[in-house]
Parts: C-alpha cells; sequence; structure tokens
C-alpha cells in the first residue's frame, strides 16, 4: 500500500505547486528599490526647461513620481486616475516624462489635464534606466527620507490608490522628518 | 493527413520567426578587440524585462535598446564585467541576469540538482542491495511455480 501512496503523494505535491505557479504573473518582476533611497536624478523642467529639478528638492516630504509619455496607451487611461488623487491633495505628483518629445507632452497635458506639481523630461531614458523602468506607466512612492516604499509597474487603478497608496501615505505622512 | 498539409506553410512561418528575431543590429565601434567581445557577451547575459525570453542583444524594443545603449558606454568606458552587471542588477533586479550568481537566495537552485543527484544514487544504491539480498527460491517453490505456470497452458 505504501508504495502505491508516495508516488500519489509526490504526484499530488506536484500538483499543487504548478497550479501555485501558474498563479503567478511572469511580467511581474519584484523591483530591488523597495525599501532603498531613491535613485539621484538632475533634469529639466517640461514647462520650464530652464530650471532643473533634483532628488535633494524633494526630501523632507512624502511625494510620487508618475513615469508617463505622450506614446503610451494605457497613461491616457491612467490620467483620470492620477488627476483624483491629485485632487485629494494628499501628497504631490511629479511626472517624469519618459522619451518624449517635448511638444508633444505638452499637448498631451493641455488636451487631457495636468495635475503634476511638474514633469521631468527624460528625453534620452537615462533616469528612466536608473529608476528600473520597463514598462510605462510607473508610480513610485517616496517617503520624507527619500525611500522608495511603493512601486506600481502598470497602470494605476482608483482601487490600487484606495486599497494600496492611500493606507501606505497615511503611516508614511505621519513619520517623523 | 490535416497535419500534412499544414506542415510546410507553418515550417515557413517558423523560419520567417526565427530570421525577425535576429533583426536587432546597432552600428557600435570599438577600439579593443576585447572590449567588443565583452559588450557581445554581456548583451547575450541580460534578459530584456519588457520581451522577458529574449536577451538585450536579439531584441528590438526601445528599453532593450537603450540598455544595450548603456552596456556600450559602460564597456568603451573600460568597466569590467561584474561592473555592468552589478549596474543592471541594481537597476532590474537579479531578475534580468541569465545566469543567477551564487547568493543565499540562489543557494538551493545552484546545488538543489546536486542534492537530487545525491538522493537518487543512494536510493538506487538501496535498490540494488536489496534485490541482490533476495532470498534465493527453495525447491519446494520453485516446484509449485513450474506446476502453475503449467496448469496456464
Amino acid at each position: 500500500m505504501k508504495r502505491y501512496l508516495i508516488p500519489l503523494a509526490v504526484f499530488i505535491v506536484l500538483v499543487i505547486l504548478l497550479a501555485a505557479g501558474l498563479k503567478n504573473d511572469p511580467k511581474y518582476i519584484p523591483s530591488p528599490f523597495i525599501g532603498k533611497p531613491a535613485p539621484e536624478f538632475d533634469l529639466p523642467l517640461l514647462h520650464q526647461p530652464q530650471q532643473q529639478l533634483k532628488k535633494a528638492d524633494l526630501m523632507g516630504q512624502v511625494w510620487l513620481l508618475n513615469v508617463w509619455a505622450s506614446w503610451c496607451v494605457s497613461c491616457r487611461a491612467e490620467h483620470e486616475v492620477v488627476k483624483r488623487f491629485v485632487a485629494m491633495n494628499i501628497a504631490p505628483v511629479y511626472g517624469l516624462n519618459y522619451k518624449d518629445n517635448p511638444d508633444d507632452a505638452k499637448g498631451w497635458l493641455n488636451a487631457l489635464g495636468n495635475p503634476y506639481k511638474s514633469s521631468l523630461m527624460d528625453i534620452k531614458g537615462d533616469v528612466g534606466i536608473d529608476w528600473g523602468v520597463y514598462g510605462v506607466p510607473e508610480t513610485f512612492v517616496i517617503d520624507k527620507k527619500g525611500i522608495v516604499r511603493y512601486k506600481q509597474v502598470g497602470p494605476l487603478t482608483n482601487a490600487i490608490v484606495d486599497e494600496k497608496i492611500l493606507p501606505l501615505l497615511q503611516t508614511l505622512n505621519a513619520e517623523a522628518d | 493527413m490535416v497535419m500534412k498539409k499544414l506542415f510546410l506553410p507553418l515550417l515557413v512561418l517558423l523560419s520567417l520567426v526565427s530570421l525577425s528575431s535576429q533583426a536587432a543590429i546597432d552600428a557600435y565601434q570599438f577600439d579593443d578587440p576585447e572590449k567588443e567581445a565583452l559588450y557581445k557577451k554581456l548583451v547575450k547575459e541580460l534578459r530584456c524585462t519588457v520581451c522577458q525570453n529574449q536577451d538585450i542583444g536579439d531584441s528590438n524594443a526601445g528599453l532593450a535598446q537603450d540598455l544595450r545603449r548603456k552596456t556600450y558606454e559602460m564597456v568603451s568606458a573600460g568597466k569590467d564585467e561584474d561592473f555592468v552587471l552589478d549596474y543592471m542588477a541594481q537597476r532590474y533586479g537579479d531578475f534580468v541576469l541569465y545566469r543567477p550568481r551564487l547568493q543565499s537566495n540562489t543557494l538551493l537552485l545552484w546545488i538543489g540538482p546536486f542534492i537530487i543527484l545525491i538522493v537518487a544514487v543512494f536510493l538506487l544504491l538501496k535498490f540494488i542491495r536489496r534485490s541482490e539480498d533476495e532470498i534465493p527460491l527453495s525447491e519446494t517453490d520453485r516446484e509449485a511455480a513450474e506446476q502453475l505456470l503449467e496448469r496456464d497452458e
């Protein structure tokens, strides 16, 4: 009896493991940045190109970085979610305009509305590489000490904002500087 | 029959697919053949995160092009293999390394096959030894068995 039960048990364990593996999203790559200092950047602003913004300027506050581009189709769908979030007035959202043409980008914001405190121009995509961006749109939450606390790959939805980002911001805003 | 009809078009289709995946070409100039060899090695070692079953050398995705450019810049500047791999892994995670490094969370991956091999050899030896130990058939048992076989015939 035992000699039949062992292969059966091995088979069942294998089926369970494989079934669990099917549920994993192969597109999801854990970010190496969570809990680590946000990468440095120093980029010109989309609307005032003579002005630069760097990471140190944003220390001491909780802020979000939303990577977007006018060529990115799902950014369009996400834009309403970003606007709704900004209207709540909980934390500023900075845009990283990734590998875009500045004129297209400005036109896009004119047409759809501009919820961003400011947008940074990353024309060559070098800062995108430093932030490990691979699927636009992406959104990062950075705490007062400049540590990345959350990363969303792909478009934000109202559900993600309500269930993940808002509770996280509540704890982060309560943290000391 | 249907399979036979489909076979040739499928073959042609597949050969087209494999041709298109070879299409990523950049014109990078190297001052040193060693650097060029390192570059070629690195773009085969790094996974493209957008197109996950391709290395960045094989992919036409925008990100793969950017990462090739980065790799080229670092290699031309004289950086070594570990520097480039570290640079990529810091930004995109260990996932981009096609050859996982030996570290605490990949230990099982590296030594697992050897553990399985040892267990398999152990079980095999045990099995062989047990079959050697089997008691030979006694004379009466053999007769009984022969009688049973004859009865069947």
